[in-house]
């Protein structure tokens, strides 16, 4: 069997590259919450639950839309074996605090539940099932920085298992200083000009730059 | 593909430091659930069950270390190490791999007067579990899961998957989730908490208790040689709702297909199955959802229960101890009440255990679900010696 990278996405730096290849940059003096609003429509999205999602959420949602825009993939696949398999690195930090200043004074004092809930950083894949349906299995690691090497092999033997038959997977971190997104689509088919999955060369697609 | 054994577990939670002090205290019906009135948790009353200061820093004061550590911290080296000292394996060694499971871990450090105890990024869950694979000389990357009420479950399915590879002959599965203020009043801001020692499956349950604690299990491609018996992980499975972030699914869809996917790898039937550890959160939709879910397999009679009456949700301890729990209820062929149980609460027809029986228990299954829509299932198998297999 042969597992293949059929498609990858990275953001960063207001810029989306998609298969490595730059095709939209939104300048550097726009702000985190203008551009994901840029991206929303310019990818035309139309999903009211997008606005009231945290922004590491924002950031997954919208790059796993771009990634899989015009793939099908419930057609073609059972949803119970559609898989998805985040990493991410400063976890729900950025909401953590947003949380915390919510609830530190006793005088001041308002927990959000629409807050707590994006506090863990598997709800980011949440939202991606809920949009598109997907059933399968699904996991967040968490990690100081992207390292395939924890994933890969994990995800090669789930398709070896035939547990999942397509996943996406990545890695997604939000600061408010700092975001990075880098999703990939790997097939259990041998594709023309497909990428072999395995941990050099998700590294390679991930540091890759034009 | 190689088996995956269990050979040495832990659980330290309100009701003590191991395995047998828990499994006494859960035979005796002891809840270690306690209404406390600390501001520094919540700004009310509530009912939770905590890791007593006292015995945790009486058995603290022997472990061999020479940094501060943080309760989250300590609470995870003191199970590792209490787990490790059951075996011969070798942490120190490239085949040996620890996996944490964990929602918050040092969440507790976002207060500004913690916060300078430590080093600023101890609050990352990456380096909390780094400080654990240093305290411990292990040579490899840990590996973090953070997946919710499931991450206990996902962490043992995903540990097993290595063994399996054989990418590690032996992986350390170790949980922890400590409660704080951050945690409790998110909870309660979710209205999701009971206003006594939860009760799952009743009829009167109105929400969940939370509780702290830490597990570990070590899983092993070689079995327990000298043991009478040996207990191996046979499948697993999770899978998503694709309904809402922070209510389950109404049919049960996830829970249903993460069950179904157990069964399919364990090649077995839900008539298999000799008894059920539920998540059993005792809020109104969880133990509704499992019921349905259960229906679905015709587990109806299999006998079942939650360990939730007896030490609150433990979060990412959960999976983790509930599956010790689960295991030696399997070593001891003995089924434990589910504390808080009495008038049937749910709509589907559930075989909830209410006395303390003995029945012979072979296959059993753990199943947990969590915000995000996460769903996950372990099946785990008895084996005699002189078994075949």
């Amino acid at each position: 069997m042969e597992i293949t990278i059929s498609k990858y996405i990275k953001i960063e730096n207001n810029t989306i590259w998609l298969n490595g290849e730059k095709v939209f940059s939104a300048g550097p003096d726009t702000d985190f919450g203008t551009f994901m609003k840029v991206l929303y429509r310019r990818y035309a999205v139309k999903y009211l639950k997008f606005f009231k999602m945290d922004n590491l959420s924002k950031l997954g949602f919208l790059a796993s839309e771009i990634l899989l825009a015009g793939q099908g993939l419930v057609k073609h696949y059972p949803n119970d074996k559609i898989g998805v398999f985040l990493s991410n690195s400063n976890s729900t930090l950025d909401i953590d605090q947003q949380y915390y200043d919510l609830i530190k004074d006793s005088d001041n004092y308002f927990p959000s539940p629409a807050l707590f809930v994006y506090t863990l950083p598997n709800i980011m894949i949440g939202e991606i099932c809920i949009k598109n349906k997907f059933r399968g299995e699904s996991a967040t690691f968490i990690m100081k920085e992207y390292d395939p090497n924890i994933t890969v092999d994990y995800i090669k033997n789930l398709f070896l298992q035939n547990k999942i038959k397509v996943c996406i997977a990545g890695f997604v971190d939000y600061t408010k200083d700092n975001y990075d997104a880098f999703l990939y689509l790997a097939e259990n088919t041998e594709l023309l000009n497909g990428i072999a999955h395995n941990a050099e060369n998700i590294n390679n697609l991930y540091y890759q730059r034009e | 593909m190689n088996k995956v054994y269990i050979v040495a577990d832990n659980i330290i939670s309100s009701l003590g430091f191991s395995s047998e002090e828990n499994y006494n205290n859960l035979v005796c019906g002891n809840c270690g659930i306690n209404i406390v009135d600390d501001q520094n948790l919540s700004v009310e009353p509530v009912p939770v069950s905590l890791v007593k200061n006292q015995r945790l820093a009486e058995e603290w004061s022997v472990v061999p270390a020479i940094e501060d550590y943080t309760r989250f911290e300590q609470l995870l080296i003191i199970s590792v190490k209490k787990t490790l000292a059951q075996t011969n394996v070798n942490v120190k060694d490239r085949s040996t791999l620890i996996v944490i499971s964990t929602t918050k871990g040092n969440i507790d450090l976002i207060d500004p007067g913690k916060s300078d105890l430590f080093p600023k990024e101890r609050i990352h869950l990456w380096s909390a579990a780094s400080v654990i694979n240093q305290y411990f000389e292990n040579p490899n990357d840990p590996v973090i899961l953070s997946n919710a009420c499931i991450s206990g479950v996902m962490a043992l399915n995903i540990a097993a998957d290595f063994i399996r590879m054989g990418k590690y002959e032996n992986v350390i599965v170790a949980g922890a989730d400590v409660l704080s203020k951050f945690i409790i009043s998110g909870f309660q801001s979710f209205m999701s908490l009971s206003s006594a020692a939860c009760r799952p499956f009743d009829k009167k349950r109105s929400g969940l208790t939370l509780g702290e604690g830490a597990g570990c299990i070590i899983l092993s491609s070689s079995a327990n040689k000298n043991e009478r018996m040996n207990i191996t992980i046979e499948g697993g499975g999770s899978h998503n709702d694709a309904n809402h972030i922070s209510g389950p699914s109404r049919e049960g869809e996830g829970a249903y297909l993460s069950i179904k996917s157990a069964l399919k790898e364990a090649v077995l039937t839900s008539g298999d199955i000799d008894y059920i550890s539920a998540h059993g959160t005792a809020t109104p939709y969880n133990d509704e959802m499992e019921s349905v879910a259960l229906d679905r397999h015709g587990l109806n009679n299999i006998p079942v229960n939650s360990y939730k009456g007896f030490w609150g949700h433990t979060l990412g301890a959960a999976g983790i101890i509930e599956s010790v729990a689960a295991i030696l209820s399997m070593r001891k062929n003995i089924l434990i009440p589910s504390v808080g149980y009495e008038e049937h609460g749910v709509s589907k027809e559930l075989n909830v255990i209410k006395r303390i029986a003995e029945k012979n228990l072979n296959y059993v299954l753990k199943i947990a679900s969590g915000f995000g829509g996460n769903n996950g299932a372990i099946i785990f198998k008895k084996y005699l010696n002189g078994d075949n297999d």
